[in-house]
């Protein structure tokens, strides 16, 4: 295997398969002396099947193309895709962001060092933000606006296939976090090209991720949740959690269903239900302790406040959105909160704001606001001596940097648990835990490698950091990530690394520590062993 | 010669303002776009230094919001005049960047007042602008020459920008070092109290094409005014779309709260058509957004099945 770090924009047409490799000695070190796992390779039933040409990863299935009619067909497809993402009635949404970064780039890549990706494969040229982007941005001029003496003044590209299948690959090598866009000095937004590409794919190629499509955006529209409950079975799940948590806690609860007039309506990530009941427990446990007029919603979509069309597709982002205000409606809720879930606060607080006609605009606002007047409130009872233990907060990207809700959660845990610290950088300028834009929830062929290895690589060095002062099996640690995503990523890497043995390393949510520290619930809510 | 250079003078200015009025008015003309700002938001008063904003209220929609100018310029000013962000995070680029940007700001600044000593001439009163001419003018040509010979050396020696950096990058930066290498020849041999230039400013403003007696300041003309007409059609454009760029998008936070001109907007958006092609999209018979987001293809073909 050659390493190709040093690739050419030219190189992407090339039929050398895969372009690039990134190999173990590539890696950016970590805070520790473990011997990090070989890659898993990818099957060959795979590599056949669809255009694995890009890295030693496959994360959408492109068919390969068979023929050089079909190979004539993708990139025909692709360019009328390209076509309508510059076109006002098809791409209304992100045409002034989309344009203006095609138009006033400097090319100066200021933004390369503020990706995680970048940073951790070692630098590897294929994942600088501006690598795909400028791929894009000189096909985009020479063959769609065919601007006048394109190549001369924005570069050559020539078009094939697998210039094609690697874009769109590229795609999908970018937690959307737009970590670099911060950076820019101009204001343009590589991590916004990276999700229009996938736009084009979805939307006009019809070719997505399973996760995030048929098993996610889709499922969510038929059944009402992209984890496969229907109404009735995500009923009976929190009817049971709620049985559990009222016997274990001591703190006797229900959880209201369906509610018409509540003040509130609180959408969870679904995903929590099954996978962290403690979450679900610990905000009936504390909204019931403020007695606040709330309820959960048993219509479609209304239980699951996931939007996954965020990270690939406008319709389904809009159709989602939709079904998510329309469940509030039909319940006379006066407002709609967001449970722990980042990309559920930004799709439906901020980005759905331009989308929802007057009828469905129902005021949504962010949990953790309210927590913290709930906390400060003096309606429910603490004992911070509970939270004594090393804790450290994530931020997730799509209520910090691209929200800018910082400070609410930060005054629950300084007053809630004694040895906070923070992570280094964070706040808005946080990194992501990188499994942001879906990945969180990919597990196909050797993907959950590139995630923990390359795009959770940096946040595994700042929590290690951050704990640097208690290092090891013998101090417990608390990891705060209060996103369902960011959770699933993280919880994987502490697996992988095997940081519950290593450093007794355990994460959760903000709700789980304010619960573990009201005096009115049985001590031990947080559980440090796995069950 | 000229009469060819006060054409090109005209037509240069004229290419200047219409390119610059163009754009702006291409990007106004946009359609309403979704909201997709980035943290810190210069405007939020109080939080701005932490990277807030006001969606750290309980019940936000019902306070009064306020934007802070000042905190705009907090940011805009040091962004504007010292390049903040590059030095931040790119600082080597930032040693070349900077005499470059700040000698143009300073030849726009010579420019001015060049164009005031012009406008006294016209009306018959000698301004006393010599001295300041005499630094700016030299200081503004020698940092833009230092800057484009060294962002002309990174891009050609540097891996990293080599890779992204066409022909028409080193052009522009050559025309720069041309443009400002003449004229501050021709300061330094023919044009030393900048009378030449003066000179013309004030025939071309009179309309009178007196001819130039310098051929190095007609030269010195002649790539001045072309450069001037070139820069905004490029990506240099930047330097004034910087501003929806930041103003619009980054800090574009304005919520849809009691606000009828933003929901005649939106309702005008949801009735664009759309063509997209993916089954999920097309063939459903819905053609407008409005259609397309409010029809549940996944809930569709589940009844058809039954």
């Amino acid at each position: 295997m050659t390493k190709r770090v040093h690739l050419k924009i030219s190189d992407v047409g090339s039929p050398t398969e895969p372009l690039t490799h990134v190999s173990n000695d590539d890696l950016m070190p970590l805070p520790a002396d473990w011997e990090e796992k070989p890659w898993t390779v990818l099957p060959d039933k795979v590599k056949e099947q669809y255009a694995c040409i890009l890295d030693d990863t496959s994360v959408l299935p492109i068919p390969r193309p068979k023929t050089p009619e079909e190979e004539k067909e993708l990139v025909e497809k692709f360019l009328v895709g390209m076509g309508k993402l510059f076109d006002a009635n098809n791409n209304w949404p992100f045409l002034a962001q989309l344009v203006t970064t095609m138009d006033h780039c400097a090319k100066c890549n200021t933004c390369s060092e503020a990706c995680h990706i970048y940073e951790a494969s070692g630098h590897n040229e294929l994942y600088r933000p501006t690598y795909r982007t400028e791929i894009f941005r000189r096909i985009y001029k020479k063959y769609v606006k065919k601007e006048l003496l394109s190549a001369w003044r924005n570069g050559d590209i020539d078009l094939n296939w697998q210039t094609v299948a690697r874009l769109g690959e590229m795609a999908y090598r970018c937690n959307l976090c737009r970590r670099c866009a911060q950076t820019c000095p101009i204001g343009a937004d590589n991590g916004l090209v990276a999700r229009e590409i996938r736009k084009i794919f979805s939307q006009e190629l019809g070719i997505t991720t399973p996760e995030l499509h048929e098993k996610g955006s889709m499922l969510q529209m038929k059944v009402g949740s992209s984890t496969s409950m229907n109404p009735t079975v995500v009923k009976d799940n929190v009817e049971f959690i709620d049985e559990d948590y009222s016997e274990s806690t001591g703190f006797t609860f229900k959880t209201p269903w369906d509610v018409e007039g509540a003040d509130i309506l609180l959408i969870h990530n679904a995903g929590e239900i099954l996978s962290w009941p403690d979450n679900i427990a610990a905000f009936s446990i504390i909204f019931e302790a403020a007695g606040l007029s709330w309820t959960l919603s048993s219509e479609i979509a209304g239980y699951d406040s996931i939007n996954y069309g965020v990270f690939y597709d406008d319709v389904q982002f809009a159709r989602t959105a939709i079904l998510h205000a329309q469940a509030a409606k039909k319940l006379g809720v006066k407002k709609i909160v967001l449970g722990e879930c980042g990309h559920a606060h930004k799709a439906l607080t901020v980005i759905a704001d331009r989308v929802l006609p007057d009828d469905l605009n129902i005021p949504r606002e962010s949990c953790f606001p309210l927590l913290r007047d709930i906390v400060f409130s003096g309606k429910i009872k603490f004992d911070p001596s509970r939270n004594d233990f090393p804790v450290t907060l994530h931020d997730p990207c799509n209520t910090t940097r691209l929200m800018g809700i910082i400070k609410p959660q930060r005054d629950i845990v300084h007053k809630l648990c004694p040895q906070f610290r923070e992570m280094n950088p964070h706040g808005p300028h946080n990194y992501c835990c990188g499994g942001g834009s879906g990945f969180a929830i990919m597990g196909r062929n050797n993907i959950p490698d590139w995630r923990y290895k390359v795009a959770g690589r940096k946040k595994i060095q700042q929590i290690l950091n951050a704990f640097s002062d208690c290092r090891g099996p013998e101090h417990k640690k608390y990891v705060c990530a209060p996103c369902s995503n960011c959770k699933g990523q993280i919880r994987d890497m502490i697996d992988y690394y095997q940081l519950r043995e290593r450093e007794s390393l355990i994460y959760a949510g903000l709700v789980e520590l304010i619960v573990n520290a009201m005096v009115d619930v049985k001590p031990g809510f947080i559980k440090w062993e796995e069950e | 010669m000229s009469t060819l250079v006060y054409v090109i003078a005209y037509l240069g200015i004229l290419v200047f303002v219409g390119a610059v009025i163009a754009k702006a008015a291409a990007y106004k003309r946009k359609p309403l776009h979704l909201r997709w700002e980035l943290y810190p938001v210069a405007h939020e008063p109080g939080r701005a230094d932490y990277g807030g904003s006001y969606l750290e209220d309980v019940g936000w929609w019902q306070k009064p919001r306020h934007s802070s100018l000042v905190g705009e310029l907090k940011v805009m000013v040091p962004e504007i005049l010292f390049l903040k962000a590059v030095w931040e995070f790119n600082r080597p680029l930032w040693y070349l960047t900077y005499p470059f940007h700040l000698g143009l700001y300073i030849t726009a600044a010579f420019v001015a007042l060049l164009l005031a000593s012009a406008i006294g001439q016209v009306a018959g009163v000698q301004l006393p602008l010599g001295q300041a001419l005499a630094i700016l003018g030299p200081a503004g040509f020698g940092l833009t020459i230092l800057g484009a010979v060294g962002l002309f050396w990174r891009r050609l020696t540097s891996t990293e920008m080599r890779n992204y950096s066409s022909v028409g990058h080193f052009f522009n930066l050559a025309w720069f070092v041309v443009a400002m290498g003449v004229a501050a020849v021709a300061w330094w041999t023919v044009d030393p109290t900048f009378a030449n230039l003066t000179g013309f400013l004030a025939n071309a403003m009179r309309l009178r094409f007196e001819p130039i007696a310098e051929p190095l300041v007609a030269v010195e003309l002649l790539l001045a005014f072309t450069l001037l007409a070139y820069i905004p059609l490029t990506h240099m454009a930047h330097f004034f779309m910087k501003y929806f760029m930041y103003h619009d998008i980054r800090w574009g936070d304005d919520p849809n709260v009691n606000n009828p001109a933003r929901s005649a907007q939106i309702a005008a958006v949801l009735q664009y058509p759309v063509t997209w092609s993916a089954p999920h999209i097309a063939g459903h018979g819905k053609t407008t957004w409005a259609e397309v987001a409010t029809f549940n293809p996944a809930a569709a073909a589940a009844s058809k099945k039954e």
